[in-house]
């Protein structure tokens, strides 16, 4: 793909990526004044980990004794490594975001004492109204665009090159600055809405020598029905358990830590909803999840009265925090002009080692996303010259078809099973230990060759060869993380080091993707809390 | 996985090959084809845009199954995750009959662990 491109565009900022952070990204740059482009993988709406199924927020009122409680379990939970005027920031810019979602359209519904309740939003009705405040503030959406690579010149990144999935054709932005929002790395693992979230922004970010941060924060599994996609783990709260044989493991309420890693480990686990013992219990859970129930409700199983098998698939950094390193307030990277934000990026700031799912992430999308914005308008209107007028090359060095270092194509299927197959075993990585994770991260090294090989001309043939590379980078960067962090924090653990080690109350940062370097950076202590971001405009949509 | 483009249904808007994250669809002159089933990442959302009630998204994730669609039809499933979530004329919205709200108040004790896990209303969420 060195050759011109059949679709150009310029503008003063492109966002990569149509999820949430995207999204609030694309809107909070033109709302700045920057022309704007989004291109997404999928479409804005649908795509990404909160379109289909919906998230709960980290959303606290503007109470000082409330948000000084929150600052102080997360300090804690997260394993010293977020910072508390950062979270200060995330909580009063998501809860001033959440008032404009409200006056855009979005109907909360009413808690028990008839006040609004806003710490939750249906995912397909969020994203949807997202895509008509997106376009309302003039950004020019590309929808089934998947970004392939970066164009970068002596000034920074420049723009980027990818395929329309739709027409096969090549497509170009020029730009003065790149917000990368194209979430985390789940390897294909079915999640609920994690298919299109391959690593390939932290590929992309990596090429141009930016570092990862948190890699090792990726230990991260949800548990459902053992056909079913849906994720949302709060349902499993009113279940009990048994094992294969039918005796009762657990009878419903607090769980053990490493319950269901621990009892799959070992065999077949099957859950039913005892918990949901009244009509009245029942509508109210299948109402506030309802996605949830469709498998059961399709399958003709009745979860309330009839056992089912469950099992936990891979989230990687999409629930966990680990990703692109964020070297400023409003989330630049190290390389001139281009930004990151949502789960592309390390979520340390906030969340630190613990899950960013359950509150954090959702919240840090919409935050990150207004902030990454404005700093990449900002950075392009300052610019003396249109990206166009720039001498930018691609970027890309993996999983291309201009890269390849062979004749061999990509063997892709096997690659991503290969790669699967060393992510996903509960046994390698929810059980980390030393030379189990060594033995996993040499054969991962393998891969790497592998997908240096010639690709296919075909749109999907294009985009998958380089989703494998990304896999293959992001796998790696994961298992070389987690053997150098020899203690457990947060969702890491190491079974010879079972202990948080204070010397270690430090960031680990990588670079590079063939060979992986490594640096700690101490966590930034005090500072002041940078004040929200507020746009004017028109309220309704 | 998508199993079922209802030719019968299909009005041939092409929404579906629009919205679907994974691009499972393809184009035709008449209803849209499923030319990548394998990757379908079974998340439901095609079928909650598609205004004609014609696809089906079955249950399972990893196995193809057979379907009959006048089954389907008749048992009232095609078109129903779209009517759950209240798009289409004359429903009302998902998020307007959210019953998150209420979900602590009948969650089994749950203790906060020392790790954390819980931040400010863990229970509901995920
Ligand atoms: C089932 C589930 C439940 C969750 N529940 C909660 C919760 O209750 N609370 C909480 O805080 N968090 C929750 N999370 C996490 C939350 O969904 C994510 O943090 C959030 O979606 C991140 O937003 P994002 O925009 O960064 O990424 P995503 O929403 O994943 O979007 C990424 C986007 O990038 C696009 N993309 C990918 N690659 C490319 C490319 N190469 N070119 C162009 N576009 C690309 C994709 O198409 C997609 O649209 C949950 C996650 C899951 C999976
Ligand atoms: S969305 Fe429905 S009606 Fe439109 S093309 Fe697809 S199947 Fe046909
Ligand atoms: S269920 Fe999701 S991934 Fe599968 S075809 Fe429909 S929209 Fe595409």
């Amino acid at each position: 793909m060195t050759g011109p491109a059949e679709e150009r565009l310029t503008a003063d900022v492109l966002v990569i990526g149509g999820g949430p952070a995207g999204a609030w990204a694309a809107w909070s740059a033109a709302s700045h004044g920057a022309r704007t482009v989004l291109a997404d993988k999928g479409y804005l709406g649908t795509s990404g980990a909160t379109a289909p199924g919906g998230t709960g927020f980290l959303y606290v009122e503007p109470d000082r004794e409330k948000r000084e409680k929150a600052v102080a379990e997360r300090l804690k939970s997260g394993g010293f490594l977020s910072e508390s005027p950062w979270i200060y920031r995330l909580m009063e810019q998501a809860y001033l975001n959440i008032q404009l979602v409200e006056k855009w359209g979005y109907r909360f519904p009413l808690d028990e004492n008839g006040n609004l309740y806003k710490s939750h939003m249906q995912g397909p009705e969020y994203m949807e109204l997202m895509r008509r405040v997106v376009r309302k503030a003039g950004v020019t959406i590309l929808d089934q665009h998947p970004a392939l690579e970066l164009l970068v010149d002596e000034h920074g990144v420049g723009g980027a090159r990818g395929v329309n999935r739709l027409t096969g054709g090549s497509w170009e932005v020029r730009a003065n600055a790149v917000v990368i929002a194209t979430g985390g790395c789940a390897f294909l693992s079915k999640g609920l809405g994690c298919n299109v979230q391959t690593g390939d922004g932290q590929l992309m970010a990596s090429e141009l020598g930016v570092e990862m941060s948190g890699m090792e924060f990726s230990r991260q599994y949800a548990t459902t029905a053992a056909f079913s996609t849906i994720t949302r783990n709060r349902v499993l709260g009113f279940a009990s358990f048994y094992d294969g044989e039918g005796n009762l493991i657990h009878e419903g309420g607090p769980r053990e830590d490493h319950f269901f890693a621990k009892h799959l480990a070992q065999g077949p686990v099957y859950a039913k909803l005892t918990h949901g013992n009244t009509p009245e219990k029942q509508a109210i859970i299948r109402a506030s999840t309802p996605l949830w129930f469709v498998p059961f409700d399709r399958a003709g199983i009745d979860p309330f009265t009839q056992s089912f098998p469950i099992q936990m698939r891979y989230e990687g950094t999409i629930r966990g925090t680990g990703g692109i390193r964020l070297t400023g307030d409003y989330c630049q990277t190290s390389v001139q002009g281009l930004f990151a934000a949502g789960d592309a990026a390390s979520r340390e700031k906030t969340a630190g080692a613990k899950s960013g799912g359950g509150a954090y992430n959702a919240s840090w999308a919409i935050a990150s996303g207004t902030w990454s914005g404005k700093g990449a308008a900002e950075h392009a209107l300052a610019q003396g010259k249109d990206a166009s007028h720039r001498n930018v090359k691609p970027a890309g060095r993996h999983g291309l078809a201009h890269t390849a270092d062979s004749t061999a194509p990509i063997p892709v299927r096997e690659v991503v099973k290969a790669v699967q197959d060393e992510m996903f075993p509960l046994r390698i990585n929810y059980f980390r230990s030393e030379p189990v994770l060594a033995g996993a991260l040499e054969r991962l090294d393998r891969q790497w060759p592998l997908v240096q090989g010639a690709v296919g001309p075909s749109a999907t043939g294009r985009v998958q060869a380089r989703e494998a590379a990304a896999m293959v980078a992001n796998a790696r960067w994961m298992y070389t993380a987690a053997l150098i962090r020899k203690e457990t924090r947060g969702m890491h653990t190491m079974a010879e080091y079972p202990e948080l080690d204070d010397s270690m109350n430090r960031r680990l940062l990588l670079s590079g993707i063939e060979r992986i370097a490594h640096r700690w950076e101490s966590v930034p202590s005090g500072g002041q809390t940078v004040p929200p971001v507020t746009v004017k405009e028109g309220l309704t949509v | 996985m998508i199993e079922l483009v209802s030719a019968e249904r299909c009005i041939g808007c092409n929404l579906c090959v629009k919205v679907c994250p994974t691009n499972v669809f393809d184009k035709t002159e008449h209803e849209p084809v499923i030319a990548r089933q394998s990757d379908c990442q079974t998340c439901f959302i095609c079928e909650a845009y598609c205004p004609a009630d014609a696809l089906y998204v079955s249950p399972y994730a990893d196995e193809q199954i057979a379907v009959d669609e006048a089954e389907l039809a008749g048992n009232g499933v095609l078109g129903s995750w779209r009517a759950t979530i209240g798009w289409g004329p004359g429903r009302t919205k998902l998020a307007a009959l959210d019953k998150t709200p209420f979900i602590d108040r009948i969650l089994p004790a749950r203790t906060i662990r020392a790790a954390g896990v819980s931040d400010v209303r863990t229970p509901t969420t995920g």
